[in-house]
């Protein structure tokens, strides 16, 4: 048996980490309650969402996730081709998180199932601190699998899978400044789109002017996103961020994300945080709102979420904290609301339901409320 | 203990290898800016990406759900960098 | 690429690197008294004992903690040392837990809770955390009778106050 370069290369590097041996922790023990709402665009999904989270011995902390989706309602590209219908959706999360020295490891296991699609994700990570912890190095990797399905098509039955590959460094800049940066590639292979979805033609003898048939997207995706964030604190106790986030596909959408917030507090016990937040995307290569006539091209999309649109929301948090003895088990509890309002504006997807000449239908816009009201308690 | 005499071209490799570990032992002794007891700002919660987790990952959802892009969500590091 | 023709060898040298890394980072054992040095005088301003000076403190052991209201490691810690200091008060050993933070009222919103016999020091100014060269939160340093220091353990887990109850042991015989 030889001993190679690369595993001599390896004990030299953990020896001189383990000679400056002290330790990064693992996240704090929690348990959350939480009541999460969308409403809008015709629209409205609501459910609960609980953690646990359980430190166990020096090195180990496990958490587990239950969420429960309830849909009601439809949305325009429902309405437009079927009518409203409600279905639920359960997520179900468990995971591990390991501590050694300065190292953090995690792995988890995602199931999300309902009527008609199922999807499950096994995910890694790990991130190492380093030069007195001023900086912090993640890696993650993460591979879904779907299993999609259409009510009322017992035959149906369709695969997809997903490949995350995600890298994030922080870096403390002074006492008051820390600024981080992510990427992340995602590559999907499989069947890609919404069963439901379709594309509309021109067909003059028809009703409407036009008719539907199903979308045909590519069977592979692969996409890429980077992420800067800051977060500085300012010389009372508040704290600013901003987010700027650009992405890019192999199915030409390209979008940039940007955030930004204050978060102020007063006294001990109370945070309020306000927030903007403006996206823009443009359109897919193949996407389309009307097509000339069936099956013009190979790739035919024209799910909303495909087109060229952008977003603003703008929303607010209250949280108030309750702070009870540092020896007493129960140490922290807070009870928060969270409420974003976003605003759609479509700059390429017709709203069919208007009474409009085919092809010239006012362009889409919704807006929607979410809210997060919920419950922490922190042992 | 006696170690093979190596070959002219494994020299390069010899010279990557310590590199690598005089920029681990140098990184090692490069002088933090942020002492670990000036921390105190950010190990407040209001500097934490993440301090809500449930909260957060639904938010990210929520869009994702209805958006075009995904991934680069997360965030990690900072904080208390204690033990 | 072969390095080593032997197995035999290729062991050695594992077992080797191993044992020179057990002993960077184990510290249960007091350093060698012949080559200790000795602890960095300061005095600082305590919760309710006054000023208090390390040297002042020569003929006893003393446990040196540096610790913040914002660092959780530091919040497990206190009420065990504060059983350390319940045990060994009478046999020549007090504890100076420092107190970092820069507001030095925030130690009160652990110290309400959990009520201490030991001197707090209060070091807002970072400036005895500069002199002994703190490299994590919570750090301890144990001291023996003669001011040299004995002991010094970066971070806190469960268990590492049964670590520093073996050296205070220890020191307290000689």
């Amino acid at each position: 048996m030889a001993v190679t370069r690369f595993s001599l290369l390896g004990c030299g590097m953990a020896l001189t980490w383990l000679m400056q041996s002290h330790a990064a922790v693992l996240p704090q023990e929690r348990a959350d309650a939480m009541y999460h709402s969308y409403s809008g665009g015709g629209v409205s999904i609501d459910g609960p969402s609980i953690l646990l989270r359980k430190q166990i011995g020096n090195s180990v902390s496990v958490s587990a996730n239950y969420y429960v989706d309830t849909i009601s309602g439809a949305s325009i590209d429902v309405l437009a081709t079927a009518s409203p219908y409600a279905e639920k959706r359960t997520e179900h999360t468990v995971g591990l998180d390991y501590v050694r020295n300065k190292t953090l490891m995690n792995v988890s296991y995602t199931s999300s199932d309902e009527n008609d699609f199922n999807a499950t994700t096994y995910s890694l990570g790990v991130s190492q601190d380093f030069f007195g912890d001023l900086t912090t190095l993640s890696l993650g990797y993460s591979k879904g699998s779907d299993e999609v399905g259409k009510r009322g098509d017992e035959s149906f039955s369709e695969q997809a899978e997903r490949h995350n590959y995600r890298l994030g460094l922080t870096q403390v800049i002074s006492k008051n400044f820390i600024v981080g940066l992510s990427l992340e590639n995602i590559a999907d292979q499989g069947y890609l789109n919404n069963p439901y979805r379709a594309v509309r033609f021109l067909e003059p003898e028809s009703e409407r002017g036009f008719r539907y048939e199903t979308e045909a997207y590519p069977n592979t995706r692969t996409s890429n996103a980077a992420a800067l964030t800051a977060n500085y604190y300012l010389p009372y106790r508040a704290s600013i961020y901003a987010e700027a986030r650009l992405f890019s596909d192999t199915w030409g959408i390209e979008a940039d994300t940007y955030k930004v917030g204050y978060i102020h507090t007063f006294g001990d016990d109370w945070i309020v945080e306000l927030r903007a937040r403006h996206y823009s995307q443009s359109k897919a290569d193949f996407y389309q709102d009307l097509y000339q006539r069936s099956e013009e091209f190979n790739f035919r999309a024209r799910d909303k979420e495909m087109s060229t649109f952008s977003n603003l929301s703008l929303g607010f948090s209250v949280s108030y904290e309750l702070r009870f003895s540092a020896s007493a088990w129960l140490k922290k509890s807070s009870i928060n609301l969270d409420f974003d309002h976003v605003a759609f504006d479509y700059q390429d997807f017709r709203n069919v339901l208007a009474d409009a000449p085919v092809g010239d239908e006012p362009f889409y816009a919704f807006s929607a409320n979410i809210t997060r009201l919920y419950l922490s308690v922190f042992y | 203990m006696q170690l093979r005499t190596f070959p002219c071209k494994s020299v390069g490799r010899m010279l990557l290898f310590a590199a690598l570990a005089l920029l681990n032992i140098a990184c090692a002794s490069i002088e933090p800016w942020v002492q670990p007891y000036e921390r105190d700002n950010l190990a407040d919660p209001i500097m934490a990406t993440n301090r809500n987790p449930v909260a957060t990952s639904y938010t990210h959802h929520a869009y994702q759900a209805r958006e075009g892009a995904r991934g680069a969500e997360g965030g990690a590091g900072g904080g208390c960098g204690c033990n | 690429m072969q390095y080593f023709s032997t197995l035999k060898q290729a062991r050695s040298l594992i077992t080797l690197m191993l044992s020179l890394s057990l002993l960077c980072i184990t510290g249960v054992h007091a350093a060698d008294k012949s080559s200790a040095v000795m602890a960095a005088d300061f005095t600082l301003a305590s919760k309710a004992h006054g000023n208090l000076r390390l040297q002042e403190q020569i003929g006893s052991v003393v446990l040196i903690n540096f610790w913040a209201s914002w660092c959780g490691p530091c919040r497990q810690e206190l009420p065990l040392l504060e059983e350390i200091q319940q045990q060994y008060a009478d046999l020549g050993f007090t504890i100076f837990a420092i107190n970092v933070d820069k507001d030095s009222s925030k130690a009160d919103v652990l110290l309400n809770d959990i009520p201490v016999s030991f001197p707090v020091l209060f070091d807002p100014d970072s400036k005895v955390s500069e002199l002994y060269q703190v490299k994590a939160m919570p750090t301890t340093v144990i001291v023996d009778r003669d001011g040299k220091v004995r002991f010094a353990h970066l971070g806190y887990k469960n268990g590492d106050t049964d670590k520093y109850q073996h050296i205070i042991k220890t020191l307290l015989r000689e």
